[in-house]
C-alpha cells in the first residue's frame, strides 16, 4: 500500500520521522518550520511519544543529547536563527559520537533576518556551525516526497555512523505542499552497546562524553572520527544527474533551487542549448567525484544558490577550478525565476567557458 | 441564496484561502458588492493578498493584514475588518486560519456575526490531509475548531484534492466521506470545490460543484 496524501514538508518530516521509530522530539516554535513541532504535539500524545516544546533552542537540543545517549532515536527542527542556537548542542554531540536528526527549515539571514526562504545556512551545515572538527551528514530534499524519504535515510545514517544527520531544507520546502506516499519508505535500526541502558550489575558501565583530559586521547578521537568521515564520504554520497551526457554546461543546485533550474535546463534544451545538471542530495558528504567528471566534458558551471554563494566554493574545489563556475543567486527570502537561471545558461553556452 | 457573511474554516491546510478566493468571486460575478477578509493569524505565507491583484481586478474590496506574505510573522488584523461587519451593503467573504488556533481570532467577530444572524460558516475538509483522513478525526477538528470561534458550522465544503496530481477518480471517491461527515454531523455538504479542468468531466456527477480558477502555487 502506498496510498497517497497531501501534506505540507514540515508535516512530512514529522510523520516520516515518527514513521522512523523517533518517539522523542524537543523544539521551539519558529517561522518556517512550526508546523513539524505542531504535528509533533498532535501526533505524539496519541502514540505514546513525548513532544516537549523546550523554554528555548539551546534547552531543546540539550534534551535531544540526553535522549540520544539512552540510544532512541530523537529530533529537533528549527529554522536558522535556530539552528545558530543549537550549534552549541550539535558540536557536543558529534564530540560523543552521538546520533541524533537536526532539522533547519531555513530563512533569511544573518540575524533575525526574514521568514521567506532562503540557502543562507549552507556554510553553517557543511562547515562546521558550531567548535571543533567535525561534520554533520547535511541532506538537501527537492521535494515533499523527499522531505519525507530523507527524514528516514537521515535516522538511518545518523545512528549507523553515530552523528548528527542534518536536514537542510527552507521555508518553501516546509511550506509547500505535495502528494506524498509515506509507506515506502524503510528504516534500518541498528545495535547500540554503547547506549546508556543501565548496566543491570551486568556489563562494564557506558561512558557518553565529550570532554578528554588528556589531549593524546582527544587527538586519537579526532584522528578516529575523520577516518570515519573519509569512509561516509567514499560510500554514502547522493546526488541526481540530469541530461549530463551530452551537456556543454553543468548546471548545480540543491533543493528548492534545484527544482526552479531544472524547469530552466529544460527550457535551454526545447533552445537547442546542451545544459545539464548534477543536484547534490547530501551537501555533505559533497558529490564530489561526479562534478570532476563532468569537469572533462562540460565547459562551465553554474551554480544556482539562495546565498550570496556559499556551495559554488565546494563546487571550485570539487573541480580543482579546472572550469570557469559562475554564480546565479538571489538572496534575502528571494528566489530565481527560471528565466533568470535560463539567461544566465544561454549566456554560459553562448561564452563557451571561454573566459 | 448567498448569506450575507460567509466564513470559511477547517483544518490546516484544507484549502480555505483558495476557496474564499474563489468564492468571492463567484459572488463578484453574480454582479453583488463583495468585500473578502484575511482573517488568518496562524499561517503567514500563501494569503488572500497573494490574489490581491485579480481580486481587486474583479472589483471586490481586500481588507488584510499588512504583514500578510512580508517578511516578518506578526499574527496581526487590520482594524477595517470591522467595516464588513457594520456594512450590510456589501456581502463578506472571511477566510479563517487553520485548526482551532486560527479560529480564536473570528471568535472576535462572532458576537456581531450571530447578531445580524446572516452567515453561512462552512467547514473545508480535505479528505488527502492525513490528521483529516476519517470522518472521526474531521469531526473532532471541527470541535475544536467552534469551540474556539464561539459558532457554530452550518455546512460542508468538500475540498478533498491531492493537489496537481489530483483526478477525477480522487474527487468521485472523496465523495463517501464528505457524505458521512455530512451525515455525523447533520450538516448539508453544500459546496464541492473542484479545480477548473476536472470541472467538465465531473459536471452531472456532482452536485453544487465551485470551480477553483485562481490557484496560488509557487513554481
Amino acid at each position: 500500500m502506498s496510498e497517497k496524501v497531501l501534506m505540507k514538508g514540515n508535516e512530512a518530516i514529522a510523520e516520516a520521522a515518527i514513521r522512523a521509530g523517533c518517539m522523542h522530539y524537543f523544539g521551539y516554535p519558529i517561522t518556517p518550520q512550526t508546523e513539524v513541532a505542531a504535528y509533533m504535539s498532535k501526533r505524539m500524545p496519541k502514540i505514546g511519544g513525548t513532544f516537549l516544546q523546550a523554554e528555548s533552542e539551546i534547552a531543546a537540543i540539550n534534551m535531544v543529547i540526553g535522549v540520544s545517549s539512552t540510544g532512541k532515536r530523537v529530533m529537533t527542527s528549527s529554522s536558522s536563527p535556530g539552528v545558530s542556537l543549537k550549534s552549541e548542542g550539535i558540536s557536543y554531540l558529534a564530540g560523543c559520537d552521538l546520533p541524533a536528526l537536526v532539522v533547519n527549515v531555513q530563512r533569511g539571514g544573518p540575524g533575525l533576518g526574514g521568514i521567506q526562504p532562503s540557502q543562507s545556512d549552507y556554510y553553517q551545515s557543511t562547515k562546521g556551525g558550531g567548535h571543533g572538527d567535525y561534520h554533520n551528514i547535511v541532506l538537501a530534499p527537492a521535494s515533499v516526497q523527499e522531505m519525507a524519504s530523507l527524514t528516514v535515510k537521515g535516522f538511518d545514517l545518523a545512528d549507523k555512523y553515530r552523528m548528527v544527520a542534518m536536514i537542510l531544507a527552507d521555508g518553501t520546502m516546509g511550506q509547500m505542499m505535495e502528494p506524498v506516499s509515506l509507506d515506502v519508505e524503510k528504516t534500518e535500526p541498528v545495535e547500540k552497546p554503547w547506549a546508556l541502558t543501565g548496566t543491570k550489575c551486568e556489563r562494564e558501565h557506558n561512558i557518553v562524553n565529550s570532554l578528554f583530559l588528556k589531549p593524546e586521547e582527544l587527538e586519537i578521537e579526532n584522528f578516529k572520527r575523520y577516518e570515519k568521515y573519509k569512509y561516509i564520504e567514499e560510500n554514502e554520497t547522493m546526488y541526481e544527474e540530469y541530461l549530463m551526457d551530452d551537456a556543454e554546461v553543468c548546471v548545480v543546485a540543491f533543493g528548492i533551487t534545484a527544482r526552479v533550474a531544472k524547469n530552466a535546463v529544460n527550457e535551454a534544451r526545447a533552445k537547442g542549448v546542451k545544459v545539464g545538471m548534477i543536484r547534490p542530495i547530501t551537501l555533505w558528504p559533497f558529490p564530489k567525484k561526479p562534478l570532476m567528471a563532468a569537469a572533462e566534458k562540460v565547459n562551465s558551471f553554474i551554480c544556482v544558490e539562495m546565498n550570496m554563494g556559499q556551495m559554488i566554493d565546494d563546487v571550485r574545489l570539487a573541480i580543482e577550478c579546472k572550469k570557469p563556475v559562475e554564480l546565479c543567486n538571489r538572496v534575502g527570502g528571494m528566489i530565481p525565476t527560471p528565466e533568470e537561471v535560463l539567461a544566465k545558461i544561454e549566456s554560459a553556452a553562448k561564452n563557451g567557458g571561454a573566459q | 441564496m448567498s448569506k450575507r457573511v460567509t466564513l470559511f474554516a477547517g483544518h490546516y491546510g484544507s484549502g480555505k484561502t483558495n476557496i474564499a478566493v474563489n468564492y468571492a468571486i463567484k459572488l463578484s460575478e453574480e454582479g453583488k458588492k463583495v468585500t473578502i477578509a484575511d482573517l488568518d493569524i496562524v499561517n503567514p505565507y500563501f494569503r488572500t493578498k497573494d490574489s490581491e491583484d485579480e481580486l481587486r481586478q474583479a472589483g471586490i474590496k481586500v481588507l488584510s493584514s499588512e504583514f500578510a506574505s512580508s517578511n516578518v510573522d506578526l499574527p496581526a488584523l487590520p482594524q477595517d475588518i470591522y467595516s464588513i461587519i457594520d456594512d450590510k451593503t456589501t456581502f463578506a467573504v472571511m477566510d479563517i486560519g487553520g485548526d482551532d488556533r486560527g479560529a480564536y481570532a473570528l471568535g472576535r467577530y462572532a458576537p456581531s456575526i450571530l447578531e445580524e444572524n446572516d452567515y453561512e460558516l462552512f467547514m473545508v475538509i480535505n479528505k488527502f490531509r492525513p490528521l483529516t483522513s476519517d470522518v472521526e478525526s474531521t469531526v473532532e477538528v471541527m470541535r475544536e475548531i467552534e469551540q474556539a470561534c464561539s459558532m457554530k458550522f452550518t455546512a460542508i465544503v468538500n475540498n478533498s484534492n491531492l493537489g496537481e496530481e489530483t483526478t477525477e477518480e480522487d474527487v468521485l471517491g472523496s465523495m463517501q466521506y464528505a457524505d458521512a461527515v455530512a451525515k455525523a454531523t447533520g450538516l448539508p455538504l453544500k459546496i464541492t470545490s473542484v479545480k477548473e479542468n476536472l470541472l467538465k468531466n465531473l459536471d452531472g456527477k456532482i452536485d453544487n460543484l465551485l470551480p477553483l480558477r485562481l490557484q496560488k502555487k509557487i513554481n
